[in-house]
């Protein structure tokens, strides 16, 4: 028989434990398939934040690092600056880990032009510790430190860090996607692709935001999830590319 | 025999250079040394000062209270650790730029117009040099050859000329010295 | 061998270097600047990398990726950027990562001031970051120790797979002494298969981690390390005895201290009164045993603990005496190094003269 589809060799036998409709396990196969497309599964080396994504060293067949809250492109600095040539260095991390306890590790790995890659999961919210308000949540939106909603003269408006980061000279790629859909999936692939493209070639910091669904801690179906990230966040997080040395188009 | 060497005055005139040269000729000699900078704020220009030990004997502490030699490059300097020499000490004054005399009896006093024989010499940088010809004359712990040498491994190439000049400055030093 | 004439930090980063290790990350701050000045000068001409970081969370951190590849690497700091790294400390042992972390002790709490000081005893030996953990703390009292200490660090760190801590007071890391380069003794020691050098298709996974969801598992892994850190105390403890033989007063004091004491040992000496001194060359492993030994002899009427601090060590001094002789205080905190004299005034005041 044909083998049309299969699980990527980028990814290990352990069942994931993301909640039903949580885009984790989707954006995890991107970017193990990425690099299992790229063959360099054998010397790549990821960084795992903590937040929901916390056991994600069990889910990506290559080696890995667990690193504290926020500090995984430090981690990621470390690594990366004392591997030999040609070894991949990823960070894989939630927006409460970049966008809060970790900004300055971000900035400044983007800043170094550090030649790794981030993939930056945005779901405008804390989902492991229980629905808590992210520095990405939007204004209005609840939270549960935040029970009347995000306010703006208490909390000022959410980050954006694609942006921020694309002005850094040091970055070589930034771009913004999301998870809802397959066409928008196949791009989010196609940024994954590029992103970890132009660390190989040494171009510098490359870094892909993911606007990602949580069902669970914004009370919602799957499927209301996706339709609510379309209509709430896209507007606020406009999806595209923000920085790409590589001129190509 | 241990000489504790008290040297001090402001950023820039060499004060840690001197203790330095001390320590490092008291090494080539085979002697056991140690130099205690005073470090923070005073080393971005303000006042400094650091302790040299030189003994035959190990060292215990490196710490300097009591100097059997003050170098003192400016007047809060001598003003500052006067008191503390101990008695029969020697207290090294750079004359071209303090022109109170020592207050003690119990101690040997030395002027030395460092600035003044730099001058003659055409290069003010070697003020401290002088200072350290007028050390070594008085003290007799330290022989001016192996401060020579120093000199030959630290000026090379292009530096080279600055030898004769520094050793010179050691002789005028020296000359301070009754 | 010649003497040469080194500068306390810029002898324990040469040590480094010396030692194998390749690669520096840090964040400046006094009195310890000259450790990654020399560094940044230096390992590049090694082949290695030196990377001054955003801060010293993220220098850990940094140093927490690196170690985990298996290389040798060194962060250093002073008092308050040590505190930053505590995060970094834990995560370490937790993940059971070699590295040397050099604390250049300044006066404190807070900013405090920029002078020696021995205020962060229980930081370094009680950990400062959460968690049960260990690290071996080696305290330097000259410039030759610090250089040969920074040596075995390296070996220890290697072989228990654990973080090793210099600790020193900023007054060691600005002088200069003349100091003598010696092989430290070879140690065997183990590979690092755990090391994450990438699978190249060869091998499962490897994980640097600290992380032990399942309660009963993180239990076992605690025990482990209590485990190793009970084989580090049995085989790493270190420490000097000055004169003790014999000795009315016995001063116990690490670093700076130390050197005052043994000046202190010569005022009373000039007295007609007996003085040693133990001096502990790893605070952790504290050596109690030996300690008590000393302190033991029915010659020892008084033992007088000497700190840069307001009396940290002094509670494993008690410890280790279990309550067999009285222990009595002198130190200064916040950057004031007591003078020989005023030591050897609180031993006979001890000794009730």
């Amino acid at each position: 028989m044909a083998i049309v589809y299969q699980k990527s060799k980028g990814l290990t036998d352990v069942e994931l434990h993301y909640c039903p409709g949580c885009t984790h396990g989707i954006i995890h196969k991107l970017v193990a398939e990425t690099l299992e497309e790229m063959d360099v599964l054998g010397n790549t080396i990821g960084v795992a934040p903590v937040g929901c994504s916390v056991f994600a060293y069990n889910y990506f067949n290559c080696d890995m690092h667990e690193a504290a809250h926020g500090r995984a492109p430090a981690v990621a600095t470390g690594i990366k600056r004392v591997s030999p040539p040609g070894t991949i260095v990823f960070t894989y991390q939630g927006d409460g880990d970049l966008a809060a306890i970790g900004t300055a590790e971000i900035i400044h790995a983007a800043m170094r032009g550090e030649k790794f890659t981030t993939i930056f999961i945005n779901n405008a919210i804390y989902g492991m510790t229980g629905g808590q308000m992210a520095p990405t949540t939007l204004v209005g939106q609840k939270a549960t430190t935040a029970p009347l909603g995000r306010q703006r003269d208490h909390y000022g408006a959410p980050i954006r860090m694609a942006e921020i980061i694309s002005t850094l000279e040091g970055c070589a790629y930034a771009a913004r996607v999301c998870a809802t859909d397959i066409p928008n999936l196949n791009k989010a692939k196609k940024a994954i692709q590029k992103a970890f493209r132009l660390q190989q070639e040494g171009a510098g910091f490359t870094f892909v935001e993911v606007l990602a669904c949580c069902p669970t801690n914004w009370g919602k179906t799957p499927a209301a999830s996706i339709q609510w990230l379309k209509e709430n966040m896209i507007p606020y997080y406009p999806l595209g590319v923000y920085k790409d040395t590589s001129g190509e188009v | 025999m241990t000489n504790e060497i008290m040297i001090a005055g402001f950023g820039g005139q060499g004060v840690m250079a001197i203790g330095k040269t001390l320590a490092e000729a008291g090494m080539k000699e085979g002697k056991d040394v140690s130099w205690l900078p005073s470090y923070g704020p005073e080393m971005r220009g303000g006042t400094a000062n650091c302790c040299v030990v030189i003994s035959t004997e190990p060292i215990i502490c490196p710490i300097v209270l009591e100097p059997t030699e003050l170098i003192a490059m400016n007047l809060p300097s001598l003003l500052k650790f006067e008191p503390n020499v101990v008695k029969d000490g020697t207290v090294f004054v750079n004359s071209s730029i303090i022109t109170e005399k020592v207050q003690r009896t119990d101690v040997r006093p030395i002027y030395v117009p460092c600035l003044e024989i730099a001058q003659e010499l055409g290069n003010l940088k070697v003020a401290n040099m002088v200072m350290l010809g007028a050390y070594i004359q008085a003290m007799g712990n330290l022989g001016v050859e192996t401060i020579k040498e120093m000199l030959v491994h630290m000026f090379t190439g292009p530096k080279a000329k600055l030898v004769d000049l520094n050793i010179e400055a050691l002789r005028r030093g020296a000359a301070c010295v009754q | 061998m010649e003497k040469e004439l080194w500068k306390g930090n810029e002898a324990i980063a040469e040590a480094a270097i010396r030692a194998g290790c390749k690669y520096f990350f840090g964040y400046p701050i006094t009195p310890q600047n000259e450790i990654p000045e020399y560094l940044s000068l230096h390992l590049p001409q090694v082949g290695g990398c030196f990377l001054q970081a955003e801060s010293e969370v993220a220098a850990i951190n940094m140093v927490y990726g690196a170690a985990g590849c298996g290389v040798r690497v060194m962060t250093s700091s002073s008092s308050p950027g040590i505190s930053l790294k505590q995060e970094g400390i834990t995560y370490m042992c937790g993940a059971e990562l070699p590295a040397v972390i050099v604390n250049m002790m300044r006066g404190g709490p807070g900013l405090g001031t920029i002078q020696p000081a021995q205020g962060d005893y229980y930081q370094a030996t009680r950990g400062g970051g959460n968690g049960d953990y260990r690290h071996l703390v080696f305290a330097p009292a000259t410039i030759q120790e610090a250089a040969d200490y920074v040596q075995i660090a390296f070996d220890v760190a290697d072989q228990y797979r654990n973080p090793v801590m210099i600790l020193a007071d900023g007054m060691i890391g600005q002088m200069m002494e003349a100091i003598e380069w010696h092989e430290v003794p070879k140690r065997e020691l183990p590979a690092k298969p755990w090391a994450t050098t990438g699978t190249k298709g060869e091998r499962q996974p490897n994980v640097i981690n600290s992380l032990y969801i399942d309660p009963n598992v993180c239990a076992e892994h605690n025990e482990r390390l209590t485990a190793k850190y009970k084989a580090m105390e049995e085989n790493e403890t270190r420490w000097e005895e000055v004169n003790t033989q014999d000795c009315e007063v016995l001063f116990v004091a690490y670093g700076t201290p130390s050197r005052i004491a043994r000046a202190a040992i010569r005022l009373l000496e000039k007295e007609g009164i007996k003085a040693g001194l133990f001096r502990p060359i790893t605070l952790w492993p504290f050596p109690g045993k030996a300690l008590k030994k000393a302190a033991m002899q029915d010659s020892v009427k008084a033992v007088v603990d000497v700190e840069l601090s307001m009396g940290q060590m002094i509670d494993d001094v008690r410890i280790a005496l279990e309550g067999c002789r009285p222990v009595s205080f002198v130190g200064k905190a916040g950057g004031v190094v007591p003078t020989p004299a005023e030591v050897a005034s609180a031993a006979k005041a001890a000794l009730g003269r």
